[in-house]
């Protein structure tokens, strides 16, 4: 239905969420790290929507989405020279958080191990749907920005609310909203993706776009 | 005619889209839908009216989105006005064309979670679809249609708002995906089991996907289900053009394939989204003289989870025995200490052991049994996806368990009594379940199978008298043992025979009864057991950890032709080597744990995260070495515990590392407190701490991280779990004149309600002390915000502990 055959979660990336940074695990945890990406795997029911849009950039930062307008400045320069907008989703969906939520009540090593590794399963989950897309604009001579997030730099957690509606998160892949703005299941992702005719090699994504450059997590 | 006589007797069509008719007449993105019922009557009479030339007679209110978190006093609309509009809006419409229509009173999902796992709690959201019916009920709706519901439990609390507060019928329909399955994760079985049980007048699917995608999910329906289908699909499947929605079939598709499912066997047909007039005329030109047709009743006894549903017939279905305090002494202090971690465990520990379904039972003299059964069943409910059974003799208890239940329940018990029965059946009649039936009434347990019969029989009698069916009662044939009794297992065995074979219903044991007061009892359950399901036992409430019943019941099943080619009898034991031996619990980790490290010592055990081996030296060191067990705590244990935390301090050892060490060690601390326990040792714990994620947060990964490191270094946690308002963040630490209490924020956006949780602290228990942690939070922030403490990680929060309690004592 989307395209991804196979998630391969990788064990790098659940590390570096688990504070290892360039340390090696022990064997006792290596073994529980696998035994949770294989529960993860057969519990995850990983979807996504994706919807383009077109863009309008005005003054003041005002990024106008046709369904939505928000005001960023970070955001605003990553979507330079774009005339449309991809409003993207996805979500490993609820069965996760009932994974998560057992451990975190009877087995806490594992319920760490298995936060990190279903983060570092919806990262993965989101770049290869991304890269999907890309080779499909890229067939209509058209270029992707880097994907950007409600919350990242100056971009309002507020824009949450009518970016949810506007795309229908609720009934299309069951993600909503708590009132403080968290989403439910909590592995889920919302993105903005600028569209540009202009080729643009880049650019900061994902870790390296976050201020905060003394982060125990951060990737490098 | 009322709509339920005109369901059986034509066609009915349901009318198509209206958000999309609403946005081409104007509606701004992020505009509320609804509020166009007061502003702009005209264009949704207009939309109304279309339908209803176009041949739909259901009509549906537009309420979609109308709900208490939108429309209230002190929003741009109340509540009532804008669903009064809406009905007088079909109403107008309906008078205008002159044409019979039935008006649909609309409701729609809240858009939040409930809890658990989201932030709105079940009888909020009940609350709030109440509101609606309430006013669309006395407006004049005809019905209550219930739609795009993708949560089983969001579904739950919708249908009983409609029930509760009016006399329409009710219909509900859920978004499935292709594979059949709710965005939630239940499946269509659960769903409709649930459903019938919650006695709606009708059930189906919308949204989501188109007629061809439907069709897959219509035919698993009719499969199961007893009550008219309703189908209303989208024009196919969205893309988007020019930042609009498209749908990718036309009308004439759409009725094409919506004629096929009539045919299929769909009860009620309509449309959703991209769906117009067009297609809705369209259709009913097709569908109009196909015969209407209703789902033959099915004979199927089913119960279900939010996931799942078990089936109970010919294949026996195993009901775990163990979350029951009756002879466990464990059991009960666990009760009273309100410690559920223990009793999710036994409810873990069953279902990898091969249960089907999870006995629920807390009674026990002196703790409020309706709250804590409560309590146990959303507990088990998130994070165990296997139907429950409730036990209990509280009628409270069990209607309180009942209401909150995320499914179709077992439901054990009622019998033969007049005055049970008239106690029970309401309940099963209002929220749907299936009863276990004892055979015995007034008279007491009767001495012969022909006895038993009867009392089914009256049993059955009474249950149709409120409206519940055969396939809803399962008689427990009742095992008396046979040390008081010779001929008790015969007559069980008996009434277990005469059930299956003149009445055709279901049966149901407590299988380990027949042993009592015999030795080693697992060899006559097992023997037993083995006869009853060949007399046609179809459910066994046993001790799945019982290695010795489980070989009973995946023999007995692979004898019996229900293990196809045995594969599930080969899956359990062609790894095994052993033949008979003693009983062994499966489940649990560590199948390299326990090989090797035969030697190691109780500390290294600890600091290497091996909870098997941690377990197995503090009894070594308990019993074959004879050491006191404070020593055993303060000189092994403890210095182990500080080697790993100054490790995890340093940056030599991480998160994982330090919660197996802290596991570990609390497998050790079980073997020594059960030690101590009976020797009448009691080991003081240091102080209180209270721990909470604050209000608005529902993430508590963090905060119970925190817990298991300072339980492990003896703090009293009261652990008063997420999303907790401040007021009883404030009374906790008053009444229990704590010294210490720990809060977590995960997102800049619960903050501020940390902040609202100090200030109350600071007037209320100005002695306290408060810590705080989480993502978002910096020292600098935390001084802002007025928290006497900042702490980076768990290991910073035991540091603080240490330095507020002990030093202070």
């Amino acid at each position: 239905m989307n395209g991804i055959q196979y998630i391969e979660i990788p064990r790098t990336e659940i590390l570096r969420y688990l504070g290892y940074g360039r340390h090696e695990a022990d064997e006792q945890v290596h073994s529980l790290v696998e035994q949770c990406v294989q529960e993860l795997k057969r519990t995850a029911q990983p979807r996504h929507i994706v919807r383009e849009f077109p863009l309008q950039l005005k003054e003041d930062y005002e990024i106008d989405c046709t369904c939505l307008v928000t005001h960023s400045k970070n955001l605003w320069k990553n979507l330079a020279d774009c005339d449309r907008i991809l409003l993207f989703a996805a979500t490993l969906g609820t069965e996760v958080d009932h994974l998560i939520e057992r451990y975190n009540k009877i087995q806490m090593s594992k319920a760490v191990i298995l936060q990190a590794a279903s983060a570092a399963m919806l990262e993965e989950y989101c770049d290869q749907v991304n890269e999907n897309i890309k080779r499909e604009y890229l067939e209509k001579k058209l270029y992707l920005r880097p994907r950007f997030s409600p919350g990242y730099g100056d971009l309002p957690l507020e824009c949450q609310v009518p970016f949810s509606q506007a795309m229908e998160l609720n009934k299309r892949v069951g993600i909503t909203l708590t009132d403080s703005l968290l989403m439910s299941p909590s592995k889920s992702v919302t993105a903005f993706i600028g569209v540009s005719s202009i080729q643009r090699e880049c650019t900061t994504k994902g870790c390296e776009v976050c201020r905060k450059t003394n982060c125990a997590y951060r990737r490098g | 005619m009322t709509l339920l006589e005109a369901l059986k007797s034509k066609r009915l069509f349901v009318d198509g889209g209206m958000g999309s008719l609403l946005q081409a007449a104007g509606l701004e993105p992020g505009e509320l839908p609804e509020t166009w019922n007061i502003k702009h009557p005209e264009v949704v009479t207009k939309i109304h009216r279309d339908y209803l030339e176009a041949g739909a007679n259901i009509l549906t209110t537009n309420t979609f989105g109308a709900n208490s978190l939108k429309y209230g006093p002190e929003k741009e609309y109340d509540l009532a006005p804008v669903v009064e509009a809406a009905v007088a809006n079909v109403k107008a419409a309906i008078a205008e064309t002159g044409k019979q229509g039935y008006v649909a009173l609309d409701l729609g999902p809240t858009g939040h979670l409930l809890k658990p796992m989201g932030d709105l709690e079940f009888e909020d959201a009940y609350c709030m679809f109440k509101q609606v019916v309430e006013i669309g009920a006395k407006a004049g709706a005809d019905l209550v249609l219930i739609e795009t519901m993708s949560d089983s439990y969001e579904v739950k609390a919708a249908v009983l708002a409609a029930k509760e507060n009016c006399d329409l019928p009710v219909f509900a329909t859920m978004i499935f995906n292709e594979k059949g399955k709710l965005l939630t994760g239940g499946d269509v079985s659960s769903t409709v089991a649930m459903l019938e049980g919650l006695r709606v007048d009708g059930l189906g699917i919308n949204c989501g996907l188109g007629p061809v995608q439907m069709k897959g999910i219509l035919e698993e329906i009719l499969k199961t289900a007893s009550a008219p289908v309703i189908v209303n699909p989208n024009a196919g499947l969205p893309r988007s053009e020019g930042g609009k929605t498209v749908y990718d079939i036309d009308a004439d598709q759409f009725a094409q394939t919506m004629k096929e499912i009539c045919l299929m066997g769909a009860t009620v047909t309509g449309g959703c989204c991209g769906t117009t007039p067009e297609h809705i005329q369209k259709m009913v030109e097709l569908c109009r003289d196909i015969p209407v047709s209703i789902p033959e009743k099915k004979d199927r006894t089913v119960i279900s989870s939010y996931a799942q549903a078990v089936v109970i017939d010919r294949d026996p279905v195993i009901i775990g025995e163990r979350i029951n305090p009756t002879g466990k002494s464990k059991f009960k202090q666990a009760l009273k200490d309100q410690n559920l971690e223990y009793i999710l465990r036994e409810g873990v520990t069953q279902q990898d052991n091969g249960a089907h379904v999870l006995d629920v039972n807390v009674g026990l003299p002196g703790i409020d049994e309706p709250s804590m059964m409560v309590r146990v069943i959303q507990e088990l409910q998130s994070i165990i996806d296997l139907p429950l059974q409730i036990d209990t003799s509280n009628i409270e208890a069990m209607e309180q368990a009942m209401r909150i239940y995320n499914g179709k329940p077992l439901i054990n018990s009622v019998n033969g009594k007049q005055e049970v029965m008239e106690a029970i059946f309401p309940l099963v009649a209002r929220y749907g379940g299936v009863v276990v039936a004892l055979a015995l009434d007034e008279g007491g347990i009767p001495e012969t199978a022909e006895g038993r019969i009867q009392v089914a029989k009256k049993i059955y009698a009474k249950a149709a008298e409120y409206g519940i069916d055969g396939k809803d009662i399962i008689i427990d044939g009742l095992c008396m043992t046979i040390s008081s009794d010779n001929q008790g297992a015969l007559t069980t065995l008996e009434t277990l025979r005469r059930v299956r074979d003149e009445l055709h219903g279901k049966t149901i044991l407590g299988v380990s009864n027949i042993s009592f007061g015999l030795p080693q009892r697992e060899i006559v359950n097992a023997t037993f057991f083995a006869l009853a399901m060949q007399a046609g036992l179809n459910a066994a409430i046993i001790n799945p950890n019982s290695e010795a019943m489980m070989r009973a019941y995946y023999s007995y099943r692979a004898l019996a032709n229900l293990d196809p080619q045995c594969s599930d009898y080969i899956d359990v034991y062609s790894g095994q080597v052993t033949t008979l031996g003693a009983t062994t619990v499966k489940g649990g980790s560590g199948k390299h744990d326990a090989a090797a490290q035969g030697n190691m010592s109780l500390g290294e055990s600890i600091e290497r995260g091996l909870k098997e081996r941690a377990h197995a030296a503090a009894t070594e060191q308990l019993t074959d070495a004879g050491r006191d067990a404070l020593d055993i705590i303060n000189q092994d244990m403890i210095p182990a515990l500080d080697h790993v935390g100054q490790g995890f301090e340093k940056g030599t050892i991480f998160l994982p590392q330090l919660l197996m060490s802290a596991e570990a060690a609390k497998a050790a601390f079980e073997v020594i407190k059960d030690h101590m326990a009976k020797s009448g040792q009691t080991q003081e714990k240091k102080g209180k701490i209270i721990l909470a994620t604050v209000k608005g947060d529902i993430h508590d990964i963090g905060k119970n991280i925190v817990k298991v490191l300072l339980e492990n270094y003896s703090y009293d946690v009261i652990d008063l779990g997420k999303d907790v308002p401040p007021e009883l963040i404030v009374r906790t630490a008053v009444e229990q004149q704590v010294p210490l209490v720990g809060l977590s924020a995960l997102m800049t956006t619960t903050v501020p309600s940390m902040e609202e949780t100090i200030r109350q602290l600071h007037v209320e228990a100005p002695w306290v002390k408060i810590m705080v942690g989480g993502a978002v939070l910096t020292p600098e922030y935390a001084k802002t915000i007025l928290a006497d403490q900042y702490c980076k990680d768990a290991m910073a929060s035991v540091n603080y502990a240490e330095d507020v309690i002990v030093t202070k004592n």
